[in-house]
């Protein structure tokens, strides 16, 4: 799939041509610079490298300097592949918001918030144990039995139990284009994108 | 943030509104939907509150309808009002009026402001 590495700006609210209220996110989207171009002959698969986010040289490793070097562009922060580009890209080529169009849908990958040690209500949406009567108390969030007991008299791997919760790779699909910016590199599309302000997202078509 | 503003002034602009705050008395006309066919309505209440800053921002009207208290949540933004009127300026302590909830009759009245000319 084509796509762009962005940048989540924020949330707002627009209204629709029928006058419907709704959420939207605005993200910036490249400009992306091509820094390989990955082929069937020498790597086995077709793929297109793009890089976003300005690096200062100081922090970036000296092996990374390198590719930059070659692709003749500054440092960035973020190397995607992605591929099926219309057009065929070489390297140092600039991929901008263009790609997309008004009315499509898009896909969006981010980092959801990190929400820390959590329980399994939150974390695994389970209904908590306990009513109101039958003498039971302090129940009213535990995750309830874990399996069987003597046979097999153990608890089963990936059991859904409580902890670290957020902070995963998550994707939103068809996410409808508002409206394309190619002049500020800004792409708004319906609805919330996972993460936080200012946190990379890729963006596919 | 200045991206998102330039976004929210592009797709959603603030139309030109009277200058109005918590405790006047205002008229908004809307646009309602039938099928397919559109009139406008009108809602005389009390501004009770204004939410939010910016394009997102709301209204709250509040007005009694044959006894019993009516409130109407308004989008500065929203395309389907057609005018607001402010008919009666009033002199309230605090930007969220609630209390005029648990008023009624004559507890809920509010003084009217008065604008001596210089």
């Amino acid at each position: 799939m084509p796509g762009l590495i962005g940048k989540k700006i924020g949330m707002t609210s627009v209204y629709s041509a029928e006058g419907k209220n709704m959420p939207c996110t605005v993200l910036e989207a490249g400009p992306c610079v091509v820094t390989q171009v990955k082929t069937q002959d020498k790597d086995g698969y077709e793929a297109v490298q793009l890089a976003y986010g300005e690096r200062k040289e100081k922090n970036t490793p000296k092996a990374l300097l390198g590719h930059f070097k070659k692709a003749k562009t500054s440092p960035k922060f973020k190397l995607v592949e992605f591929n099926g580009f219309e057009e065929e890209k070489a390297v140092g080529d600039i991929v901008t918001v263009e790609l997309f169009e008004e009315g499509e849908f898009v896909d969006v990958v981010g980092t959801s918030k990190g929400k820390g040690f959590q329980g399994v209500v939150k974390r695994h949406n389970f209904a908590g144990v306990g009513g109101q009567t039958h003498g039971q108390h302090n129940r009213n969030r535990a995750p309830g039995s874990l399996g069987a007991a003597s046979t097999p008299s153990r608890v089963f791997k990936g059991m859904k139990m409580a902890g670290r919760t957020g902070g995963e790779r998550v994707t939103v699909t068809n996410l409808e284009v508002i409206k394309v910016y190619p002049e500020k590199n800004l792409i708004v599309v319906k609805g919330s994108i996972p993460g936080s302000k200012g946190s990379y997202v890729i963006i596919k078509k | 943030m200045d991206a998102v503003k330039f976004v929210e002034n592009d797709l959603n602009p603030i139309p030109e509104l009277p200058e109005f705050k918590a405790g006047d008395t205002i008229t908004v006309t809307y646009k309602i939907k039938e099928g397919n066919k559109e009139r406008l309505q009108k809602f005389q209440g009390v501004v009770i509150q204004r939410r939010s800053h910016g394009n997102t921002e709301t209204f709250t009207v509040r007005k009694m309808s044959s006894g019993v208290g009516v409130e109407r949540i308004f989008p500065v933004t929203s395309p389907f009002i057609e005018s607001i009127e402010v008919n009666k300026r009033g002199k309230v302590r605090r930007a969220r009026i609630f209390y005029l909830r648990d008023r009624q009759g004559k507890a809920a009245r509010i003084k009217e402001r008065i604008f001596h000319k210089k």
